[in-house]
């Protein structure tokens, strides 16, 4: 028989016994539907994993050290490491010349220091770093009270709202319901920091006068280059975080971020200035380190190879995300898992369905083959309806699977702006999983029409025509 | 292309041989001789009946014809064809092209219109969508049907069932036309009716029928040939007079 023919004929077997042939269709969407919702689930989450790691600007950052840093710290390095020559100091030059490889959207030094600041007459001791007028698209500002940055040179500053909380006084009770940041934010937006810090300058004489500052080598100062003052800074508070842009920093976060330019101008004293005093020909500044974003993440590698052939050290979250991967690929394999075994008892369902219709249609299979259906014809046709019901259901399925997602999204996102946080997308239906879902249910039924089918086809034509 | 072109010389071919044809059913420990070594032979363009008391093997000797039943010993040669040498998918070809059947219980689908009954041997065949509804309405025109082929079977009367059966068997323009009893439901006047029809096929198309019956009259007023079979034996096979005349003047 032909196509045509054949879905003809079994979708009108199929509306023959519609109340039957509906509940195992149903059987089979709510069965793709639990896969679709997994599957979705799984997608979703990765996805707004791997944004949230590229918008936190590290999946797409380089940070580059200078080998001599390094060489100060591993000594084994020393024998395999390149020769004098090779290594490069960190500084202005360097910036610029990586900041001019392909692919590269901007190289920042990376400028932190622990430091006093006061409010209210009261000292806080905190790390401070300097943010790139880039990381306005950091996720972790999206739920931000204030506003950013006016200017890169602006003396501004955005709070972690941990600090924000030490500042107010308020320690977070455990248990508690977390303090909400706009609470934090009312007493606090516009008010004034005074910052104290250490300055690097380049007049020799004076040396240390005033230097409030613990560097763990104090005799290099005697040698300096340049002294150091003591210096203080107004900052206006413009914004509270409720995220932390540097969570994957580890030990090495800051609490209190100011513009890149103005962090820049302040020449803070830092800790490796000490190392590199002997270095510095002039004083132009020498960085501990750079951060080089990339313009994505697949271009982080040849960048890191370049920056390394410069004569640098260079370090990436790179190796974060191929954990990630694996850790989504296993993730994906439990999710389907569960999505199949309902569709693995649908498909019982329809070999049920199609065992009854054998039975019922006894007959008529009788007559078929009295008339000259070969076995292949009778198969074929129990096939297309066991066929038929797949994509039926995977397609009801997909729907159903679609709409259960929406709600649920939408059933959180009202949850979350409650809790007045940002709406999230992590309900995610790819097309690949629409098509992927309705060729599984259309295979998933064709299997389980192969029992019934060929019982169909061997039926004995004599016997079956012998009874009323 | 009519179905009314063809028709085969009555030169007396053998259309159907059987020769010591044995079906037997095993039940526990007896064993049922259904058929139990019967030899014929029915030549091309004869009208045939067979005829027996209940349980005497009429149907399971038509079966086997049919080719919807394979022999437990003996053979069953058709227009060339030994049946017994045929694989299951050359036999469902064999009663595709060769064989038309009807029913004591008609046997149409209930779920499709006489229109689609009559197409659905067409169907298994391959035959285009086009050709196929022309074809349908040519045969229920022959039985007179063709104002009903929209109707489903359960609207019909037995007689319109029977006829629309009798359309079915003709769609492929098979040589043999098997019957069972195919008056076994009718009262006498529809049975006439049908037999008629029956009738004009063996003539005016030439095809060779077998017919199955009990009726003895039926038998002797259509069929030229009669045979008769008891516990599965051929015991008498004798013309008909009246019949053949009747072929013959008309
Ligand atoms: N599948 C079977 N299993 C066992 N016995 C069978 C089977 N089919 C037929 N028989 C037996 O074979 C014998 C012949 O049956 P068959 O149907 O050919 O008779 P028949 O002459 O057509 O009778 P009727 O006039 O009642 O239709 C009967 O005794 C029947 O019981
Ligand atoms: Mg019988």
């Amino acid at each position: 028989m032909k196509i045509p023919d054949l879905t003809e004929l079994a979708l009108r077997n199929l509306r023959e016994s519609l109340l039957r042939n509906s509940l195992t269709t149903i059987g089979i969407s709510v069965g793709v539907a639990s896969l679709v919702a997994m599957l979705s689930l799984g997608i979703g989450l990765q996805q707004l994993a791997s944004r949230r790691l590229v918008k936190s600007g590290l999946f797409d950052t380089v940070f580059v050290t200078s080998r001599r840093d390094l060489r100060n710290y591993d000594r084994d390095d020393q024998r395999n490491g390149p020769a004098p020559g090779e290594s490069r100091i960190l500084d202005e030059p360097s910036r610029q010349e990586i900041e001019h490889l392909p692919n590269v959207l901007e190289a920042y030094p990376d400028i932190r220091f622990i430091t006093e600041l006061r409010y209210e007459d009261k000292p806080h001791l905190t790390m401070v770093s300097a943010l790139p007028d880039s990381a306005r698209s950091n996720d972790a500002f999206e739920g931000m009270r204030g506003s950013f940055f006016s200017s890169d040179v602006a003396p501004e500053v955005i709070l972690q709202k941990a600090f924000a909380e030490e500042l107010l006084g308020k320690t977070p009770k455990p248990g508690a319901d977390d303090v909400n940041v706009s609470e934090l934010a009312k007493p606090l937006l516009g008010k004034e920091l005074t910052m104290r810090y250490a300055q690097r300058q380049a007049a020799p004489s004076a040396p240390g006068a005033g230097a409030d500052m613990s560097g763990p080598d104090k005799s290099a100062l005697s040698g300096a280059a340049y002294s150091v003052v003591s210096r203080e800074q107004k900052l206006k508070i413009v914004g509270i975080s409720d995220l932390d842009p540097e969570s994957l920093r580890g030990p090495m976060r800051a609490k209190v971020f100011l513009p890149l330019k103005l962090g820049e101008s302040l020449h803070v004293m830092q800790p490796t200035d000490l190392r590199e005093l002997s270095r510095a020909a002039s004083d132009q500044p020498v960085y501990s380190s750079i951060s080089v974003r990339v313009k994505n993440p697949k271009q982080v590698q040849p960048v890191e190879d370049a920056i390394k052939k410069m004569g640098f050290t260079t370090f990436s979250i790179l190796d974060a995300s191929r954990g990630l991967a694996q850790f989504f690929a296993v993730l994906y394999a439990f999710l389907g898992i569960f999505g199949s075994l309902a569709l693995a008892v649908a498909s019982i369902g329809i070999v049920n369905t199609l065992v009854m219709a054998i039975l019922e249609r006894r007959r008529e299979i009788g007559i078929m083959k009295a008339i000259g259906a070969s076995d292949g014809d009778v198969k074929k046709l129990f096939f297309a309806e066991a066929g038929a019901m797949g994509i039926l259901g995977g397609i009801v399925g997909v729907a159903l699977g679609w709409a259960i997602g929406q709600v649920i999204s939408l059933g959180t996102n009202i949850y979350l702006k409650r809790q007045s946080l940002p709406p999230e997308h992590f309900w995610v239906v790819p097309w690949w999983l629409v098509a992927f879902a309705v060729l599984f249910a259309f295979g998933v039924s064709l299997i389980s029409g192969l029992y019934p089918a060929s019982r169909a086809a061997r039926l004995d034509p004599v016997q079956a025509l012998r009874y009323e | 292309m009519t179905i009314a072109a063809r028709r085969p010389p009555r030169n007396g071919d053998i259309a159907i041989r059987t020769e010591d044809l044995r079906r037997h059913y095993r039940m526990g420990e007896t064993v049922i001789r259904a058929v139990d070594g019967i030899s014929l032979q029915v030549r091309a363009g004869e009208f045939v009946a067979l005829l027996g008391s209940s349980g005497s093997g009429k149907s399971s000797v038509l079966n086997l014809i049919a080719g919807l039943d394979r022999p437990t010993s003996g053979n069953v040669t058709v227009q060339d064809r030994d049946l017994a040498r045929l694989s299951r998918e050359e036999l469902a070809k064999y009663r595709l092209h060769v064989v038309g059947m009807v029913f004591q219980s008609f046997n149409l689908i209930a779920s499709m219109t006489l229109a689609e009954n009559v197409e659905l041997p067409l169907r298994f065949a391959e035959v285009d969508r086009s050709k196929r509804e022309s074809l349908a309405r040519e045969a229920l025109d022959r039985v007179g049907l063709q104002a009903r082929m929209n109707h489903r079977p359960s609207e019909l009367s037995g007689g319109e069932q029977q006829r629309a059966a009798l359309a079915r068997a003709l769609i492929n323009r098979p040589q043999l036309l098997l019957a069972d009893e195919p008056t076994g439901n009718l009262d006498s006047h529809t049975g006439t009716e049908i037999m008629d029809l029956v009738r004009e096929f063996n003539q005016q198309l030439g095809m060779t029928v077998v017919m199955v019956t009990h009726e003895r009259a039926l038998a002797e007023h259509y069929a030229e040939r009669m045979i008769f079979l008891a516990d599965g034996k051929l015991v008498g096979d004798q013309p008909n007079p009246i019949a053949s005349q009747q072929a013959v003047q008309s």
